[in-house]
C-alpha cells in the first residue's frame, strides 16, 4: 500500500520542468474552464476590476511619459538651435516644468503599479487558499467510492499541483497580459501620434516577431517531449533500483545498474540541452528582430530629422517604444501558453468539485449509543434486513442478506480472497448506502442516525495500516483526542505495543515519517490496535487486522482483543480461520455475497464451503 | 543570491573542463554586451548629423573647415553616405549580438545540461553505495524527487546564472564605460541607477527571500496533510475526525497563503520599481544634460545614447531581478541533491590493504558471537548477546514474534547493518574484515519482498551477473517450484517482467526471487520469511528441493509458518532481541514456552502431539 502510494505521488507530481516556455497541456473546453474560473472569483469581481483599471493606468502612464520627456528634448533642442541663430535661447523654466510634471506622472504610475500588484496577487492567493479549502473540505463530503476509483496521486495532485499552477498563472499573467496588451497598444498609439511613416517599423516588426516566437515554440516543443520522457525514465529507474536497493546490493548488481542508468542518463542530457536551447533562441532572435527596428528607428529618424519632419526628442521617445514594442510579443505569448495550462488545471479542479457528494444526514437524524450515553438494551445490537447491495446498481452483489446480531456477539467474515469481506462493513459504518433493505444499529435503521454518531459507535482496526506523520502518542491518541498519556500507554501495552515502543529512539515521542515507513507493517498494525483500544466504542471492527502481525503477536493480540472484545458488539474480518473459530456467527462469503452463515461447528457439520477452506489449511502437514 | 551563485557556479567549477568554457562565455557575453551597447553611439551619430544639417555643427569633422569649405549638395552627399555606414554597422553589430547570443545560448545549455548529467551521475552512484541506514534516512520518494526535480530545477538555474546573472555586471560595467566615453561626465547617473536599482532589489529581495525558503516545506506540509487524509479516509471517517482534519488542513493552508501572499505583493512591486527608477533616470539626464548642453558641453544625440544604455542597464538589472526570485529554490534543491553526493555510506571497505581473504574459498560456516545491535539513536538494543552457530550443509531457522528482531539479526549477516557489539564470522573470518563484493558474492539472500526488477525472467534470475548459465538459470528455476509457471508463459524465460514484478502474482514472485538466490550457488543462503507467500504444498516441495541441491550450503531461515521450519536441524527462538531457545521442533516443544505458543496457535491437538 505504502509503496503504491508513493509511486502515485511521485508519478502524478512526476518531474515538471521549471521555466516557462514549455509546452503546455491543452483544456478540454478553453472558455468553458476560463467561464467557470471568473464565475468562482466573482465575490472578488469588485477587486478584479479595480486591480485591471490600475494595471491599464500604469501602463498608459509609463507608455505616455516618453511622450512628455520628448517635448522637453525638443525644448532643448530648440533652445540650442536658436541660441546658435541669436535669436534666444534655451527655456529651462519650461522644461523644468515639463520635468516635474513627468515625475509626477511617473510617481502616479508607480503607485498604479504597486495597488495592481497588490490587488492582483491577493485574489490570485485568496482564490488558491478558497479552492485548496474547498477541496479539502469536499473530500470528506464525498463518497467513499470516489477515492475507491481514483488513486490518491490523482486527488493530491490537484489539490497542490493544480491549484498551485493555477495561482500563480493568476498572479502573474494576468498581470502580464493586461500590462502587455496596454503597452502594445499604448505604443503602437503614441507611435502614430509621433510619425505614422516611423510606425511603419513597428507594424512590420510586430508579424516578424510573432512568427520568431511561434515558430521557435513549435519547434523547441518536441525537445521538451523528449526530454519530459526521459525525466519519466530516469525517474523510473531511480524508483526501482532504490526500492530494490538492498536486492541491488546484495546481488553485488550495482555496477551493471549505474550502467543502464548511464544510458539512460545520457539520453536525458542530450534532451534536455536540446530544448533548453533550442527554447532559448527566442531571446536573441526576438532581440535581433528588436535592434533591427531600432536600426529603422535611427536611419529613418535621422533622414527625417535632416528634411526636418520630425523632432530630435520624438525619435528619442520612438526609440522608447520601439523597445517597449517587442517585449510583450514575447511575454504574450508565454502568458497564452500558460493560460491554457491554468484553464487545464482549474477544469481538473472545477472537476472535483462538482463531483457527487455523500447524501447528507436526514434532519432530525438520531444520536444513537456511546454518544447517546446509552439507550438501554439494544446498544451493540445490529440487525441486517434483506440487505441488497451492489457497488453497481447493475450487478447486485449481496442478494438478500438477513442477519441479527445480539450485543456483545462476534460475527465472523470469512472467504477467499476478493469475496467481498468488507463490503457488509462498509455497508454497517454506512461508507455505501444499501439498495433495499436495511441495516439496524442500536434499534436505529443506519439512514436515520447522524453518519458520525453511528461511527462514532465503531472502533475500526484495518488491513491498511494508516498512521500520519506525528508523534506515536499523538497517533495513539488519535482514537480519542483528549485521552492521558498514561491511558494511551495502556492501550499500547493492551496491544502489546509497549515494549516495542520503548526500545526506538525517542520512545512515545518518535516521529512516525510520512507513511510511516520508519517501522515495520506489523508493528504499525500494532499501533492501531492500540489505537482502536483506547477509542472504548461500544462496538468493534477489525478488517483482517492480525494479517501483518505474525501468529505468536496474533496470539497476544488475541488475548487483547478478547479482553477488549467482552461486552462488545465485534466483526472481525478473517483469513486464518484458526482465530475465528470461537466466534458466535461465522458469515461465510463468496463471490460478493453470503452463502452461509452459522458457528463453526454448524458450518463445520454442514460440509460446505467453509468445511473446505477449513481443511485445506491442514494439507502440508499430513501429506509430509 | 550572491551566495546561490557561487554555490551553482562551484557546481560547474568541480569539473576543471569546465572553466575554459565558463571564461569563454563571459568573454562572449561582453561581445555581446558590446553589440548592444555599441547601437546607440551609432545612433547618436545619426542624429547629431541630422542635427547638424539644422545647423548645429557640432561633429567633429563637419565642424571643420574643410568641411565647410564643401557646397551643399555634397555637404548632403557625404552626410548620407556616413549615414548610410553607420546604419550598416548598426546593422552589423547588431547580427553579431544575435549570433554571439546564440552561441552563449549553446553553450549554456549544454554546459548546464552536462552539470545535471554529472550530478545524476553522481547521486545514483553514491545511491549504490549507500548501505540500507542511508536510504532509510532519505526515504525512496525523497532521493527520487532529489534525483530528478531538484536537478532540474539546479539546471534551470545554471542556464539562468550562465546568461542572465553574469550578464547584468557586464552591461552594467560596459554602460557605465560607454557613458564614460561619450565624454558627458553623465557617467555617475550610471551608477546613481545601480545604486538605486540595488537598494529596490535588496530590500524586495531581502524581505521576500526567508518567506521564499519556507514556501517549500509549506507545500510539502499541505501535500503531507492532503495524502494522509487521502490515504485514512476510512480511519478518519470511522473516528469521525473529519473536523480535526479539515483544521489540521486549514492550519496548513493558512501558513501557505499568508506567506504566498506576502511574497507574491513583495516581488509584485519589482516591475513598477524597476519601471520607476528607469523613468525618472530619464528626467535626472535631461534634467542635468539640459545646462550641459547650453554650455556646449555635451551633444544632444550623446544624451540621447546616455539614455538608450541606461534603458539596456536596466533591462539587465531587470531580468537578474526575475532570476534572483527563482535562484533561492534552486539553492534549496541543489543543497537537496549535495546532501546525497556528499553523504557517506556507514558501510564501507577496509582498505584493500587490510583485506586479506578476498581469493579464499568459503564453506560457509556462520557464527554469530555475542551479537549486538541497536538502531541508531534508539535506547534499546534490538539484539543483545545473540549466539548460535549455523553449519554447512545445515538449516538453521529462526523464529519470534513480530518485532523480536529475526529479520534484522539476518540482516547482519550480509551487512545490510553492521553489528554494534559482538561479532559475526564466516569461517573465522569477521564479515567487516572482507570486502563487501567478496562476502556478497557467496550470500544468497531472497528478502521479505519478493522484490524483482523490470526486464525478464531471465534477468532477473541472472541478476547476480552473467556467469549464471541458462543450465544453471533453469536448475535454480526447477528448484524454486518455478519451472512450471516459467514453462506455461508464452515467452518463456524472455517474457517481460514489469517494474517490481507486478504483471506476476505474489507467490510467482516470491519463487522468482529464490530462483535468484539459488542461482549464485551460494555457499551461505538466506531467507526471510520467504515462504509465506506460497501455499503450503509449494512450500513443502520447495524445502524438499532446496535440502537436496543446496545440500553444502548453510541455510539461514526465518519463519513464521512452524510448518516451514519443522524440519530444520536446528531452531533458534527469538523474543525480544534474546535467544530464550534453541534445539530441534521436538525439543523445543518441550522445552521452549515461547516456541509451545507459537506452535500452539498454528498447528492441530494431533500435529503438536505427533
Amino acid at each position: 500500500m505504502s509503496d503504491n502510494a508513493v509511486k502515485q505521488q511521485t508519478r502524478s507530481q512526476g518531474p515538471r520542468i521549471p521555466g516557462s516556455s514549455g509546452p503546455g497541456e491543452k483544456a478540454k473546453d478553453f472558455k468553458g474552464a476560463i467561464k467557470k474560473l471568473l464565475n468562482y472569483m466573482k465575490k472578488y469581481r469588485i477587486a478584479l476590476i479595480v486591480g485591471i483599471t490600475f494595471a491599464v493606468l500604469s501602463a498608459a502612464f509609463n507608455i505616455f511619459g516618453p511622450r512628455i520627456l520628448s517635448g522637453a528634448i525638443t525644448e532643448l533642442f530648440n533652445g540650442l538651435v536658436m541660441k546658435n541663430a541669436g535669436t534666444g535661447g534655451i527655456d529651462f523654466d519650461k522644461i523644468a516644468g515639463i520635468l516635474i510634471s513627468l515625475a509626477l506622472v511617473y510617481i502616479v504610475a508607480l503607485v498604479c503599479g504597486i495597488v495592481q500588484g497588490w490587488m492582483l496577487s491577493t485574489i490570485a492567493q485568496k482564490t488558491s487558499y478558497d479552492m485548496r479549502k474547498q477541496i479539502s473540505e469536499k473530500i470528506h463530503r464525498m463518497p467513499v467510492g470516489y477515492f475507491e476509483r481514483n488513486s490518491v496521486g490523482d486527488v493530491l495532485s490537484r489539490i497542490t499541483n493544480d491549484v498551485d499552477m493555477m495561482t500563480q498563472t493568476l498572479g502573474q499573467s494576468v498581470t502580464q497580459l493586461v500590462l502587455s496588451t496596454a503597452s502594445l497598444v499604448g505604443a503602437l498609439i503614441m507611435m502614430l501620434i509621433i510619425s505614422p511613416t516611423m510606425t511603419l517599423i513597428a507594424i512590420a516588426i510586430l508579424p516578424v516577431s510573432i512568427l520568431v516566437v511561434v515558430g521557435i515554440t513549435k519547434f523547441s516543443q518536441k525537445f521538451f517531449f523528449r526530454q519530459q520522457e526521459y525525466l519519466g525514465k530516469v525517474n523510473g529507474q531511480v524508483e526501482e533500483e532504490v526500492s530494490g536497493h538492498s536486492v541491488v546490493k546484495l546481488f553485488n548488481h550495482e555496477d551493471e545498474s549505474m550502467g543502464e542508468f548511464n544510458d539512460t542518463n545520457d539520453k536525458l542530457y542530450d534532451a534536455a540541452w536540446k530544448s533548453q536551447f533550442f527554447s532559448g533562441l527566442v531571446y536573441p532572435l526576438i532581440n535581433l528582430v528588436g535592434n533591427m527596428g531600432y536600426v529603422g528607428v535611427a536611419v529613418l529618424g535621422g533622414l527625417m530629422a535632416f528634411r526636418g519632419s520630425i523632432t530630435v526628442g520624438d525619435i528619442q521617445a520612438f526609440v522608447v517604444y520601439i523597445r517597449n514594442f517587442t517585449q510583450p510579443i514575447t511575454m504574450m505569448s508565454q502568458v497564452v501558453t500558460q493560460l491554457q495550462t491554468m484553464a487545464a488545471a482549474s477544469e481538473r479542479v472545477f472537476e472535483f468539485l462538482e463531483e457527487e457528494e455523500e447524501v447528507p444526514d436526514a434532519d432530525g437524524a438520531a444520536v444513537v449509543g456511546g454518544a447517546a450515553g446509552g439507550s438501554g438494551g439494544d446498544v451493540g445490537r445490529v440487525t441486517f434486513e434483506n440487505v441488497r447491495f451492489g457497488y453497481d446498481p447493475e450487478k447486485i452483489i449481496i442478494k438478500n442478506f438477513s442477519q441479527d446480531v445480539k450485543p456483545g456477539q462476534m460475527v465472523a467474515i470469512v472467504g477467499p480472497t476478493g469475496a467481498g469481506k468488507t463490503t457488509l462493513v462498509k455497508l454497517l459504518m454506512r461508507f455505501y448506502d444499501v439498495n433495499a433493505g436495511a441495516i439496524i444499529v442500536d434499534g436505529n435503521e443506519i439512514r436515520t442516525i447522524r453518519r458520525a454518531s453511528l461511527r462514532n459507535d465503531f472502533a475500526m482496526v484495518l488491513q491498511d495500516t494508516w498512521l500520519f506523520k506525528g508523534t506515536i502518542m499523538e497517533n495513539i491518541k488519535y482514537g480519542k483526542q483528549d485521552a492521558t498519556d498514561e491511558e494511551a500507554i495502556e492501550a499500547a501495552k493492551a496491544a502489546y505495543v509497549d515494549q516495542f515502543v520503548r526500545a526506538l529512539p525517542d520512545g512515545y515521542n518518535m516521529m512516525l515519517s510520512e507513511d510511516a515507513d520508519n517501522i515495520s507493517t506489523g508493528q504499525k498494525q500494532l499501533l492501531t490496535i492500540a489505537r482502536a483500544i483506547l477509542a472504548e466504542s461500544p462496538m468493534l471492527i477489525l478488517d483482517e487486522a492480525t494479517s501483518s502481525v505474525d501468529t505468536r503477536t496474533e496470539a497476544l493480540i488475541q488475548k487483547a482483543m478478547n479482553n477488549l472484545k467482552a461486552g462488545r458488539t465485534s466483526f472481525v474480518i478473517a483469513h486464518r480461520l484458526s482465530t475465528i473459530k470461537d466466534a458466535d456467527i461465522i458469515l461465510v462469503m463468496n463471490e460478493g455475497d453470503v452463502i452461509e452463515q452459522g458457528t463453526h461447528d454448524d458450518l463445520l457439520a454442514a460440509g460446505g464451503f467453509y468445511a473446505d477452506l477449513y481443511m485445506s489449511q491442514f494439507d502440508t502437514l499430513e501429506e509430509e | 543570491m550572491y551566495n546561490t551563485t557561487v554555490k551553482l557556479l562551484g557546481i560547474l567549477f568541480k569539473d576543471k573542463r569546465y572553466i575554459p568554457l565558463i571564461v569563454c562565455i563571459v568573454a562572449l557575453l561582453m561581445v555581446q554586451a558590446y553589440c548592444e551597447l555599441v547601437l546607440p553611439s551609432y545612433m547618436s551619430r545619426i542624429v547629431d548629423i541630422g542635427i547638424a544639417q539644422g545647423g548645429v555643427e557640432d561633429a567633429a569633422y563637419f565642424n571643420s573647415d574643410e568641411y565647410a569649405a564643401l557646397d551643399a549638395d555634397t555637404k548632403a552627399g557625404m552626410q548620407r553616405d556616413y549615414m548610410t555606414q553607420a546604419a550598416l554597422m548598426m546593422i552589423v553589430f547588431t547580427l553579431l549580438a544575435c549570433v554571439v547570443g546564440v552561441v552563449v545560448g549553446l553553450l549554456a545549455s549544454r554546459m548546464s545540461a552536462a552539470a545535471a548529467r554529472r550530478l545524476r551521475r553522481e547521486a545514483f552512484t553514491n545511491i549504490m553505495g549507500f548501505s540500507s541506514v542511508e536510504v532509510d534516512k532519505f526515504g525512496v520518494s525523497s532521493i527520487i524527487t532529489r534525483c530528478t526535480n531538484d536537478i532540474q530545477q539546479v539546471q534551470m538555474a545554471l542556464m539562468y546564472v550562465l546568461r542572465v546573472v553574469l550578464f547584468a555586471p557586464i552591461m552594467a560595467i560596459g554602460g557605465i564605460y560607454m557613458v564614460a566615453n561619450t565624454g558627458a561626465g553623465l557617467s555617475w547617473v550610471v551608477v546613481v541607477t545601480i545604486v538605486m536599482l540595488a537598494a529596490v532589489i535588496g530590500t524586495l529581495l531581502g524581505l521576500a527571500l526567508p518567506k521564499f525558503k519556507r514556501m517549500q516545506i509549506l507545500i510539502d506540509k499541505v501535500n503531507l496533510v492532503s495524502r494522509e487524509v487521502l490515504t485514512g479516509l476510512l480511519v478518519i471517517r470511522a473516528f469521525n475526525r473529519e473536523n480535526y482534519e479539515k483544521d489540521r488542513f486549514d492550519g496548513a493552508n493558512t501558513t501557505l497563503f499568508k506567506n504566498q501572499l506576502f511574497t507574491t505583493k513583495v516581488m509584485s512591486m519589482f516591475l513598477p520599481f524597476v519601471y520607476f527608477i528607469m523613468n525618472i533616470i530619464m528626467v535626472i539626464i535631461v534634467w542635468v544634460g539640459g545646462p550641459a548642453i547650453d554650455a556646449g558641453d555635451l551633444n544632444v544625440g550623446d544624451m540621447m545614447a546616455v539614455m538608450s544604455y541606461m534603458i539596456f542597464i536596466v533591462m539587465a538589472f531587470m531580468l537578474l531581478s526575475v532570476v534572483a526570485t527563482m535562484l533561492p529554490r534552486a539553492n534549496v534543491s541543489a543543497g537537496r541533491v549535495m546532501d546525497i553526493i556528499d553523504t557517506e555510506s556507514s558501510i564501507i571497505d577496509r582498505p584493500a590493504a587490510e583485506l586479506l581473504n578476498e581469493e579464499r574459498e568459503f564453506e560457509g560456516r556462520v557464527v554469530f558471537d555475542d551479537v549486538c545491535f541497536r538502531y541508531q539513536n534508539a535506547d534499546e538494543d534490538m539484539l543483545s548477546h545473540i549466539s548460535f552457530t549455523a553449519e554447512p550443509g545445515h538449516m538453521t531457522a529462526i523464529i519470534g514474534g513480530t518485532g523480536s528482531g529475526k529479520s534484522t539479526l539476518i540482516n547482519l549477516v550480509p551487512r545490510l547493518f553492521d553489528v554494534t557489539g559482538g561479532s559475526i564470522t564466516i569461517d573465522g573470518v569477521d564479515v567487516r574484515d572482507l570486502s563487501l563484493r567478496k562476502l556478497r558474492s557467496f550470500i544468497g539472500v531472497v528478502p521479505q519482498r519478493g522484490v524483482l526488477f523490470s526486464g525478464t525472467i531471465e534477468s532477473n534470475i541472472k541478476y547476480s551477473g552473467d556467469d549464471v548459465t541458462d543450465e544453471a538459470m533453469a536448475k535454480a528455476a526447477e528448484i524454486a517450484q518455478a519451472a512450471d509457471f516459467i514453462g506455461t508463459k508464452e515467452g518463456k524465460y524472455e517474457s517481460e517482467i514489469s517494474q517490481g514484478g507486478t504483471n506476476v502474482s505474489g507467490g510467482q514472485r516470491q519463487r522468482l526471487a529464490i530462483a535468484r538466490a539459488v542461482a549464485k550457488d551460494p555457499k551461505v543462503c538466506i531467507f526471510d520469511d520467504s515462504f509465506s507467500a506460497l501455499d503450503y504444498k509449494t512450500d513443502s516441495r520447495l524445502r524438499k528441493a532446496l535440502a537436496k541441491n543446496l545440500g553444502d550450503a548453510t541455510i539461514l531461515i526465518v519463519a513464521q509458518r512452524i510448518a516451514t521450519i519443522l524440519r530444520a536441524d536446528k531452531i533458534i527462538v527469538l523474543d525480544q532481541g534474546k535467544v530464550v531457545g534453541e534445539g530441534t521442533h521436538g525439543e523445543l516443544l518441550k522445552t521452549c514456552e515461547v516456541y509451545r505458543e507459537i506452535a500452539e496457535s498454528q498447528l492441530s491437538e494431533e500435529e503438536l502431539n505427533k
